[in-house]
């Protein structure tokens, strides 16, 4: 509660917060498509990518503008993009190689030029190197009109193309069948990708901005099985790691944003998979205990029914004792049989099939499973 | 005793050497990505272990970082087998969560120390020769040397004693498991070993740039041949040529070494990429301006040779009037009929094509084709069409 007065009250942190939630939001929208289409990866090599694009518009520029950076950022990793599918198109390379290469060879350039720089007699350099893991108290008002107004370019694309992106990520070959032009759409979807993350670089760096792509769609996923509903909620969780994010570092200015960002959307991932209804784990697991339950109720009932069957009076008592050599006879079983009135259990530890249970076990028998 | 200089070097194409050897294996394994996530994934590994003990060059961090590799592709794959997200964001996941503890653990802990964020991820190539391994007084090389050719030797024991089950764990990995070779097993001591050969380079190149010298070369040379014995040995001698190049220039422009060795392999991966033989760019390229040229030069014969005794059409065999009937442009024409006179299919006397007797063959071998598309004949026709070039 402290630290968001604290946001809403501190002009600096105000700002910083601001930026970091676009980033969020952003980054989670964007972050959808790719964890959708498989692409997960490719933010990865997009991020590290940007890092040459940035130092090379400060090489020619001269000033440390946020412009130009988004603008060198946005051309290196889209070429990065270009690389990588260039390369699996044409040669037998997988798109795992590919990736990797193009993050040796542009993050390896990048660190190259960011050397110039820093021989440079130039004063301003000292920004650059927060675009390795982010550091967001270097955000300006002016970086955040930059980021708001391509994100909210973003977003108005994406809804245009809401239909079209979503043949696209589910069914391209569909999409192609109805005159969808799927190549432009791919090159439109995949630069607002690569848009996404050059508005996070400056806050969470180029070697982590991937898992900001990822985590909150990711997490996103697991509560919902409908698009606009995880895109909802995956620029909802980005957000909140931006926020949360940011006001954790304000406590420890010593330590770069990127991580604790980062830290923060892998927590929520976490939650998600363990808790989330249906798909979290937690449900997964008290789903499985309770059909192994229901299965070992029904074919104990089955059981039962068979040695019925064998006696004229199918309601003559049994002694539970006979039951005993069965592999899977359990007290608990039987005890539940007759509390949901399938069994009668007497005193003297015998036991019949009430009607219910003959009805029950008629049906089971014959459906292959009780309802 | 050596100079600096050849020890850098020296350490530099060690490094390469080491990582080149098992690179192979993951490229072909598509397993690239995986080594980028144990390259980022090991930084807390080496936090951890440079807070114990409060050196950076403790066996102690290299065992730490060979777990933490470990960990990372075991994390992995228990995301991934919970079936609630798909492998590469199951990679993208663990390897950025191990690496901000990484980071985080640096900052907060080690921010005033000789460990910082940079040189692990950048490495410090220029200060390895000083730290040396010094035995009962003696001075025997700087302790890199040691380091790295130690995993040589582990990498190439590796390769040798495994050569056979490595082989058909990475191209049929079933039946290597029906063979009772234990392809999992296998592939953890793979990765145990790429996580040592990273640690072990980390102080060379970094972890963000080791992933340059394992990845790069073992792609390049996968362009160039499809042997796994070649391919290795491809790999380490491109390797050692990104290293040495990477160095020198570096010198010369006297920037970042190990960019400099990331950037060169990147290179030599993007020439051989446009210039390979049969993969590459140019040749493919070539490959599908040939095919269309002899496409059209077999469109001009089987027009030629339809309309041959058509004496009523003669126009149809007119060159001016081909554009007419073919729908090309004059200059595409006069290419066409060219090449097509050179390779000796037609004849062209006052502006009138006639098709000869090899250009006659030609077109019937090509209408048996499509015909039958099995036919014999299949064969000899595509070792007639190189002589169609011209060439």
């Amino acid at each position: 509660m402290e630290f968001i007065i604290e946001i809403l009250s501190d002009y600096t942190t105000r700002t910083i917060a601001l930026g970091t939630s676009l980033l969020g939001l952003i980054s989670g929208l964007m972050g959808t498509w790719a964890v959708l289409r498989r692409q997960s990866l490719l933010g990865d090599a997009v991020a590290h990518a940007s890092l040459p694009g940035i130092a090379l518009a400060f090489l020619i520029t001269g000033v440390k503008n946020s412009l130009f950076f988004f603008i060198g950022a946005a051309i290196a990793g889209w070429i990065a993009t270009a690389w990588v599918s260039n390369i699996t198109r044409n040669t037998k390379i997988k798109t795992d190689t590919a990736l990797a290469i193009a993050i040796a060879l542009f993050f390896g350039f990048g660190m190259v030029l960011i050397t110039f720089i820093q021989r440079t007699p130039n004063a301003n350099q000292g920004g650059l190197e927060s675009f390795l893991f982010g550091q967001a108290a270097t955000l300006l008002r002016e970086d955040i009109l930059i980021m708001a107004i391509t994100a909210a370019i973003t977003i108005i694309i994406v809804l245009l193309l809401w239909k079209e992106f979503k043949l696209l990520a589910f069914d391209p070959q569909h999409a192609h069948t109805t005159g969808v032009n799927i190549k432009v759409l791919d090159i439109i979807l995949n630069s607002l990708i690569v848009i996404a993350i050059v508005i996070g670089l400056q806050s969470v760096g180029v070697v982590l901005m991937s898992a900001m792509l990822i985590a909150p769609a990711a997490a996103a996923r697991q509560w919902t099985d409908r698009l606009g509903a995880m895109a909802i909620l995956a620029s909802l969780f980005g957000l909140l790691s931006g926020i949360a994010g940011t006001g954790i570092s304000s406590f420890a200015p010593l330590l770069p944003t990127g991580p604790l960002i980062v830290l923060v959307s892998i927590f929520i991932v976490t939650i998600s998979f363990l808790f989330a209804p249906k798909r979290g784990l937690v449900a997964q697991y008290t789903l499985k205990q309770k059909s192994k339950k229901r299965i070992a109720l029904d074919s104990m009932l089955i059981n039962l029914f068979e040695i019925c069957c064998q006696h004229s009076d199918p309601q003559h008592l049994h002694s539970v004792n006979i039951l005993k050599p069965m592999p899977d006879y359990n007290k608990a079983t039987i005890k539940k049989l007759s509390e949901q009135g399938l069994i009668t259990l007497t005193k003297q530890k015998e036991w019949c099939l009430t009607e219910k249970g003959i009805t029950n076990a008629r049906r089971i028998i014959k459906n292959g499973g009780s309802s | 005793m050596i100079g600096l200089q050849w020890e850098i070097i020296i350490i530099a194409i060690l490094a390469a050497i080491t990582c080149a050897i098992l690179g192979v294996f993951l490229v072909l394994r598509k397993m690239s990505m995986t080594s980028d996530a144990i390259s980022h994934a090991i930084l807390p590994g080496i936090a951890i272990g440079f807070l114990i003990t409060g050196t950076i060059n403790s066996p102690l961090l290299i065992i730490l970082a060979a777990l933490m590799g470990l960990l990372t592709v075991a994390m992995t794959e228990a995301v991934t087998s919970t079936r609630l997200v798909k492998e590469d964001a199951a990679t993208g996941l663990v390897f950025p969560a191990l690496f901000s503890i990484g980071v985080i653990l640096i900052s907060k802990y080690a921010s005033n120390i000789h460990i910082d964020t940079d040189s692990v991820l950048l490495g410090e190539i220029a200060f390895a020769p000083f730290d040396r391994l010094v035995i009962r007084g003696v001075d025997i090389g700087p302790k890199s040397f040691w380091v790295l050719g130690t995993t040589i030797l582990l990498n190439l024991l590796f390769v040798l004693v495994f050569f056979k089950e490595l082989k058909l764990s990475t191209f049929d990995s079933n039946l290597a498991a029906t063979f009772g070779f234990m392809p999992i097993l296998l592939n953890y001591m793979l990765m145990g070993l790429v996580s040592i050969t990273i640690v072990s380079s980390f102080e060379a190149v970094g972890v963000i740039l080791v992933i340059a010298l394992l990845i790069a070369p073992a792609a390049t040379s996968y362009l160039l041949n499809d042997n796994l014995k070649n391919m290795i040995t491809l790999s380490v001698i491109f390797g050692i040529i990104s290293a040495l190049a990477g160095y020198w220039i570096a010198r010369w422009l006297d920037a970042s070494i190990a960019g400099m060795m990331a950037t060169v392999s990147g290179l030599i991966f993007f020439l051989v990429y446009l210039l390979a033989p049969g993969q590459g760019l140019v040749a493919s390229v070539r490959r599908r301006q040939r095919q269309k040229l002899e496409f059209a030069q077999m469109t001009l014969a089987m027009h030629i040779y339809n309309h041959s005794d058509d004496s009523e059409n003669i126009e149809e065999r007119m060159k001016g009037k081909l554009g007419y009937h073919l729908g090309w442009s004059v200059s595409y024409i006069e290419k066409i009929v060219k090449r097509s006179q050179n390779s000796g299919i037609i004849t062209v006397k006052d502006d009138l094509i006639s098709i000869t007797s090899k250009g006659i063959g030609f077109v019937e071998a090509a209408n048996m084709l499509i015909s039958s598309k099995y036919h014999p004949s299949f064969q000899r026709l595509r070792n007639e069409f190189i002589i169609f070039t011209g060439n």
